[in-house]
């Protein structure tokens, strides 16, 4: 029985050719068709979301990292459940809020149209994403950010293990979220409990073969 | 038991903790008004940091150099192999370099992680270093990090340093949240406007021991989260309440000093703390905030006021709110700004950020009394 049940893996990638963009969207190892790569993600919402209208406010980010949680909470099938303080969400990238930052930027960046813009403001800092998947879902719990210098699965598996010590913790949605820009991004978000203590090598093992 | 081996605050009030915790014992404030400073068109008060105090040379932004030399001067005071891979950098930062940006081009180091690694491989460490961007309460939860690392035997020390530094991007960006005070900010006061910012670093260096004997412990800490808002804090105070809730399993109520309050100065957030502390059960507990005299720190925030707590403990002092006069939140909370002494041993350190999210941390000097 593998430690991770439910898994998400969505990546989307611009060629710099210019050419079409390829993306996959896989949900536990299942291939999800969607229209294009270039509106992937309000695709996804329209098709398969939809009574969130908040998520047009979202940045690239939370826009990539709420999607994916939705499709990863569905799959789960226990949205009924009230999770409290016993649910987190600890996520990890390299680029931790690199799109919005620049999006940010762009509107003091001319000193005779300086628009600080508290709507892109909001969302320049990674952990807001936890926040958002928080709220949505009424969790409780622990919810960190940690940026390391790339993809690490030793690293992520010791970062999950060490949020386990909280007592209160019985589940985590976790994973790899890292947002470059609209069109692209690479995520592995995935349900881990805490049958993982202990078992921290075959934690790595399994996040290595859903990365690849 | 998790020990605190050696320590370093940078920031305009001095480059040691000493200097640091004399400097806000005698009530010294870092905070002044800056106009045309840094290219922000608004006039803005807050603590900036002059780089000509550091003395770190090399190719490194500021935030770099702060790191490194809050490190180094921390380092020099104990005995840790810092470049064994059994010794864990913990990088406590939200926007780290992120004033490159305005630079334009591509600069690798605005990728926090590789910052990082910059800094750990300035000491010759060549393990992965972790940043924890977790918004304002990134300090804390760095020191939980720390602590847990140590604890599971994932690393024998673990060197956690917060630093951020201030730019047209952070403060344009809490100007367009109104966020901003347009004077020193007055922490839980009823005539309160909004919060200053502020830039440091602070180290600390952590290790295990069988017993604390003479030694800070850092006795346990929680993280939660409201569910509630992303910029605006929980009016029931729930992530903030069920992390000291969490904590107040370990620690015992009459052994706390005091709690080290967030206390931004902005009208929800001071309020919001003012509920959870009152829910808790630790209303009679003195309540402070350093904000007044630093500013919000951001990233160092939740390094720098734990390290000066552990000073005013071991001074036998609560240290005064700077800024505060009459009490402006619901819940009738144990704020002055007057220092204040205390035999106790331990403190709360509480802090919150946007995201929603919060924590608490139990601190102690000693063991079991």
């Amino acid at each position: 029985m593998s430690l991770i049940k439910h898994y998400i893996r969505i990546k989307c990638s611009k060629t710099c050719y210019g050419g079409i963009p390829e993306y996959q969207v896989t949900l536990d190892g299942e291939k999800i068709e969607a229209a294009g790569a270039d509106t992937l993600l309000t695709d996804l919402y329209k098709a398969r979301i939809g009574d969130y209208p908040k998520f047009y406010k979202m940045d690239p980010l939370c826009r990539l990292g709420f999607v994916a949680s939705e499709l990863l909470l569905n799959a789960e099938n226990r949205r009924e459940e009230q999770f409290g303080e016993s649910r987190g969400v600890v996520l990890f990238n390299a680029a931790s809020s690199l799109a919005d930052d620049r999006n940010y930027q762009e509107t003091i960046k001319d000193p005779d149209a300086f628009f600080p813009s508290p709507s892109l403001f909001v969302y320049t800092l990674p952990n807001v994403l936890t926040g958002e998947i928080a709220i949505r879902n009424h969790y409780y719990g622990e919810t960190n950010f940690i940026v390391l210098p790339h993809f690490d699965c030793a690293a992520m598996a010791d970062g999950i293990r060490m949020s386990f010590t909280d007592r209160d913790l019985r589940s985590l949605l976790t994973g790899w979220v890292d947002c470059y820009s609209e069109t692209s991004f690479d995520l592995l978000l995935f349900l881990v409990d805490s049958e993982v203590v202990g078992r921290e090598v075959e934690l790595q093992h399994e996040i290595e073969k859903l990365a690849k | 038991m998790i020990v605190k081996l050696a320590d370093n605050i940078i920031s305009p009030l001095g480059v040691t903790t000493g200097e640091n915790y004399e400097a806000v014992k005698a009530g010294q404030s870092a905070l002044c008004l800056h106009k045309g400073v840094k290219g922000v068109p608004t006039p803005f008060f807050a603590s900036l940091l002059d780089e000509r105090i550091l003395s770190v040379e090399g190719d490194y932004t500021k935030f770099e150099k702060m790191c490194i030399q809050s490190v180094e001067t921390a380092l020099a005071q104990c005995d840790v192999d810092v470049s064994s891979d059994r010794t864990l950098f913990i990088i406590s930062t939200t926007k780290g370099n992120v004033s490159l940006l305005a630079e334009g081009g591509e600069h690798e180091n605005l990728l926090l992680g590789v910052a990082a690694q910059k800094i750990a491989n300035h000491f010759s460490n060549r393990r992965t270093p972790m940043v924890v961007s977790n918004a304002c309460i990134s300090g804390v939860c760095a020191q939980i990090e720390a602590m847990r690392a140590l604890t599971l035997g994932l690393c024998d020390y673990a060197v956690v340093v917060g630093a951020d530094v201030q730019s047209p991007f952070i403060v344009t960006g809490f100007q367009s949240l109104k966020a901003v005070s347009p004077e020193a900010c007055r922490p839980f006061d009823q005539e309160r406007k909004g919060l200053n910012l502020g830039e440091a670093a602070a180290t600390v260096i952590y290790g295990t021991a069988e017993r604390a004997q003479d030694c800070w412990q850092m006795v346990c800490g929680a993280v939660r989260n409201d569910a509630n808002h992303i910029s605006g804090p929980s009016r029931t105070g729930e992530g903030s309440y069920l992390a000291l809730r969490s904590v107040l399993q370990n620690a015992n109520p009459s052994d706390i000093a005091f709690i080290s309050a967030h206390g931004t100065a902005t009208l929800y957030n001071d309020e919001m703390e003012s509920i959870a502390i009152s829910r808790a059960g630790l209303i009679d507990t003195p309540v402070g905030s350093l904000k007044g005299y630093y500013g919000h720190t951001m990233g160092a925030a939740g390094v720098l006021e734990t390290l000066l707590s552990m000073c005013a403990v071991d001074d036998h002092t609560v240290i005064g709110t700077r800024g505060f006069e009459r009490l402006g939140v619901s819940c009738p909370v144990s704020v002055t700004s007057e220092n204040r002494t205390t035999d106790k041993r331990a403190f709360i350190k509480l802090i919150s950020g946007f995201g929603g999210c919060n924590a608490a941390a139990c601190f102690r000097k000693g063991g079991e009394e």
